[in-house]
C-alpha cells in the first residue's frame, strides 16, 4: 500500500477545499438548525445561485469578478426571502419541503436545455475565475514542506477560503452571544413564548434564514473559484445532507462544531478511500472491486455516524446536559 | 406604609366594584379593556361568542368556567395568538383588533400560558433578560458591537435577579429552564412576563400543576402585582383561591359570559350553578344542599385538573 499517498490526502483533507466549502454550508445551517430551529434543506441552492450568479455575471455578460460576486450574495438574499415570506408564517415542516423542492427547481432549471445559453446545461460554466486568480498574491510555483504543499492557486483559494470560515465563526460567535442571538435560541425552543414578550418572530426567522443563506452561499463561491467551473449537479441535495451530517457531528448550537465536524467528516472519507482503495489494489480485500469502494466509504462513514448518535448524541462539542433536557 | 397602600389599592379596587349590577358585560368605571362581540368558530363549534366584556383597571379578576368554556380560545384571541371571526377589543382605549401577538405584548398586554411555556435550553437568567423590551442589542447589526448593549444589558440583568429574588428563583438563574420543576417553571414564566413590564397581565390558569407549598407563594405574587399598579386577569379554576385573592369574578360557559360578580357570592348564582352542575338539577335546592353539591362539584373539577397536571 501506498502509506505516503493515503498520509498526505488525509492530511490534506483536513485543510482541503471541500472541508472549507463544507464548513461554510454547514456554518450557515448551523444557524438555521442549531440555532433557530429552522429546518432548511435547501442549502446547495444558496450555494448554487452563488456560484452561479458569479458564472454568469462574468462569463457570459462579461461583467467584473467583484460584479460577479456582489450578484451571487444578492441571489442568496433574494432566495432566503422568497422560501421565508410564504413560509417562516406556517409550522416548521413547511419550510422543510418548500426549501427541499425549491432547490431542485433550481437544480433543474440550471440544466435545462431551455436555458442553456445562459447556464450552460449539465455542462455548467467556466470561465470567470481569472479575475480572482488575478488579485493572488502568492507568484507561481509550489508551497509547503515534501508532500504537505500545495501550488499556488490551491493556496490562494484555502487562504481566502479559511479566512471566510474564520470571519463567518467570528460572526456567529458575536451574534450568538448578543441578545439577538438569545432571540433565534428562544424562538427554537418555543416562538409562541417569544411572541407573548413582544418580539417579531417572523422578522427573526427570516434575518436567520438570509444570514445562514448568505455564509451557506460563500461555499458556493469557493467551489466556483476552486475548480474555475459550476455545473448543477455538485448542487443537489446531497450536498445539503452532507451539510447536516456535519453539524450533526460537529454538535449543533457550537460555534466551531461545523468547521471541525467538515474536517472530520472530510478526513474520514478521504482515509477509509485511501486505505480500501489501497487494500483492494494490493489484494488484501478480495470481495470488493475498486469502484465499490467510493460506495462502500460512505456505509463506513455512515456506520461511524451511527456509532457517535449513540455514544455521543450531543455531537463533538456539543452538551450532554442540553440534550437530556430535550429528552424530557 | 406598604401595608397601608395595600390595603388602599384592595380598598380601591373593591370600591369600584362595590355598586356594580351582577349582569353579564355590566359597565366598570374605569375599564382597561373593553370586548364587544368576539366570536371564535372551529368548524361547527363556536368555542367563544362574548357580546361585551370590560375588565376594570387595577383590580384582580378571575376568569372561571367549566372545562371547555373557551376562556384559553378568548384569551388566544384577545392577546393575538389566533384570529377571532369577528369582534373587536380595545386596550387603554386602543383599538387591538387583528393586532399580533407580539404587538399586544408591546403594548402592555401580557400573557401566559396554560401548558407553560419555559424555553428549557436556555437559562432561567437567559429567559428573564429576554423579556425586556426595546433592547438594542436584539438588533442584528448592533447586535455585532458588543459596546453598544452591554450597559442596557447590565440593567436588564440587575432587574431580573431582583424578580428571581422575588420570585425565589435566584439560586437557579444558571439552571436550564427545562430543568426545573412544573411549580417553578410557572413562577419563571410569571417573572418573565413582568421583564416585559406591561400594565395587564393575563395568567391562563397560573396555579395548575403547582405543589401546595408554592401555591401560598404564587397567589402572594398574583396579588403583589395589584400592589404595583397592575390589572390582572387570571384563569383559574380552585374557588378557594379565586375567592381568596380576586376582587370581580367573570363567569364564562359554553363559549359566552354568563355572569360576574364579586368572588363571596357568584358561585351561588343560579345561572353558575347551572353551568357547572347542567341546567337540570331538581329544581329549588334549600342553601344547604346547593353548598354541598357546589362542593362536590369543586372536588370533581380539583380531582380532573390534579390528573390532568399530573399527566
Ligand atoms: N384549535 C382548536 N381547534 C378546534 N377546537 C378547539 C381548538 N381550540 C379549542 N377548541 C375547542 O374550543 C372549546 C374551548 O376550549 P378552551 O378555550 O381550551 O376551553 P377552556 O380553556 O375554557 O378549558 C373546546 O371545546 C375545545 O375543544
Ligand atoms: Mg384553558
Amino acid at each position: 500500500m501506498d502509506w505516503i499517498t493515503i498520509i498526505s490526502t488525509t492530511v490534506k483533507a483536513a485543510i482541503g477545499v471541500e472541508t472549507v466549502l463544507y464548513a461554510l454550508a454547514a456554518i450557515g445551517i448551523n444557524i438555521h438548525f442549531g440555532y433557530t430551529g429552522l429546518l432548511n434543506f435547501g442549502q446547495a441552492a444558496f450555494m448554487g445561485v452563488a456560484g452561479y450568479g458569479l458564472a454568469v455575471t462574468v462569463a457570459v455578460m462579461g461583467l467584473p469578478f467583484w460584479l460577479g460576486i456582489i450578484v451571487g450574495l444578492a441571489a442568496a438574499v433574494v432566495l432566503a426571502i422568497v422560501l421565508g415570506i410564504p413560509t417562516l408564517r406556517l409550522r416548521a415542516d413547511y419550510l422543510a419541503i418548500v426549501t427541499i423542492a425549491a432547490a431542485e427547481i433550481v437544480r433543474l432549471i440550471f440544466r435545462s436545455v431551455a436555458f442553456k445559453d445562459i447556464f450552460g446545461g449539465s455542462d455548467g460554466q467556466r470561465g470567470f475565475s481569472d479575475g480572482f486568480y488575478a488579485l493572488n498574491p502568492f507568484p507561481e510555483g509550489t508551497y509547503g514542506i515534501g508532500w504537505f504543499s500545495f501550488n499556488h492557486r490551491l493556496l490562494w483559494v484555502l487562504l481566502v477560503g479559511w479566512i471566510l470560515v474564520g470571519i463567518s465563526c467570528g460572526i456567529v460567535y458575536l451574534l450568538m452571544k448578543s441578545p439577538w442571538g438569545r432571540v433565534l435560541k428562544a424562538i427554537r425552543e418555543d416562538e409562541d413564548a417569544v411572541r407573548s414578550l413582544g418580539k417579531n418572530v417572523f422578522s427573526y426567522k427570516m434575518q436567520s434564514l438570509i444570514l445562514g443563506g448568505v455564509i451557506g452561499c460563500l461555499g458556493g463561491f469557493v467551489y466556483g473559484l476552486a475548480f474555475a467551473s459550476v455545473q448543477p449537479d455538485i448542487f443537489g441535495t446531497e450536498t445539503t445532507f452532507f451539510a447536516y451530517t456535519i453539524v450533526i457531528l460537529g454538535g449543533a448550537a457550537r460555534v466551531f462544531g461545523p468547521v471541525v465536524g467538515s474536517m472530520i467528516f472530510w478526513v474520514l472519507l478521504v482515509l477509509v478511500n485511501g486505505l480500501l482503495s489501497g487494500a483492494v489494489e494490493s489484494g488484501i480485500i478480495t470481495f470488493m472491486s475498486p469502484v465499490q469502494v467510493g460506495p462502500v466509504r460512505f456505509i463506513l462513514v455512515g456506520l461511524g455516524l451511527i456509532l457517535l448518535l449513540v455514544y455521543r448524541p450531543q455531537g463533538i462539542f456539543g452538551d450532554k446536559r442540553e440534550i437530556a433536557i430535550d429528552a424530557r | 406604609m406598604r401595608a397601608e397602600t395595600t390595603t388602599e389599592r384592595k380598598a380601591a379596587a373593591l370600591a369600584a366594584f362595590k355598586d356594580l349590577a351582577r349582569d353579564p358585560g355590566v359597565p366598570k368605571p374605569d375599564p382597561i379593556l373593553v370586548v364587544d362581540n368576539v366570536v371564535r368558530r372551529f368548524g361547527g363549534l363556536t368555542a367563544v361568542e362574548v357580546e361585551h366584556v370590560e375588565i376594570q383597571r387595577g383590580s384582580i379578576t378571575a376568569l372561571i368556567g367549566p372545562n371547555g368554556a373557551g376562556k384559553t380560545t378568548f384569551f388566544n384571541q384577545l392577546t393575538g395568538f389566533d384570529t377571532a371571526d369577528g369582534g373587536t377589543w380595545a386596550f387603554n382605549g386602543n383599538r387591538m383588533t387583528g393586532v399580533p401577538a407580539h404587538r399586544v405584548a408591546r403594548a402592555g398586554m401580557v400573557r401566559t400560558f396554560q401548558l407553560t411555556k419555559a424555553l428549557s435550553r436556555l437559562t432561567v437568567m437567559e429567559n428573564m433578560r429576554l423579556g425586556a423590551q426595546q433592547q438594542r442589542g436584539e438588533n442584528f447589526w448592533r447586535a455585532l458591537i458588543p459596546s453598544s448593549w452591554r450597559g442596557q444589558e447590565d440593567a436588564i440583568t440587575e432587574q431580573a435577579e431582583e424578580l428571581l429574588a422575588r420570585f425565589k428563583l435566584d439560586t437557579k438563574r444558571e439552571d436550564f429552564a427545562g430543568s426545573l420543576s412544573g411549580g417553578q417553571r410557572k413562577l419563571l414564566e410569571m417573572a418573565r412576563a413582568l421583564m416585559v413590564k406591561p400594565e395587564l397581565v393575563m395568567l391562563d390558569e397560573p396555579m395548575a400543576g403547582v405543589n401546595p407549598a408554592l401555591t401560598q407563594s404564587l397567589l402572594g405574587h398574583v396579588k403583589d402585582l395589584r400592589e404595583q399598579g397592575m390589572t390582572v386577569l387570571f384563569v383559574e379554576h380552585d374557588m378557594d383561591m379565586v375567592r381568596d385573592i380576586s376582587d370581580w369574578v367573570i363567569v364564562m360557559a359554553q363559549g359566552a359570559i354568563i355572569a360576574e360578580g364579586p368572588p363571596d357570592t357568584i358561585m351561588s348564582d343560579a345561572r353558575v350553578i347551572d353551568a357547572y352542575l347542567g341546567a337540570h338539577h331538581d329544581a329549588p335546592l334549600s342553601d344547604k344542599e346547593l353548598e354541598e353539591q357546589l362542593h362536590e362539584a369543586e372536588e370533581a373539577l380539583e380531582a380532573e385538573i390534579e390528573e390532568e397536571t399530573q399527566k
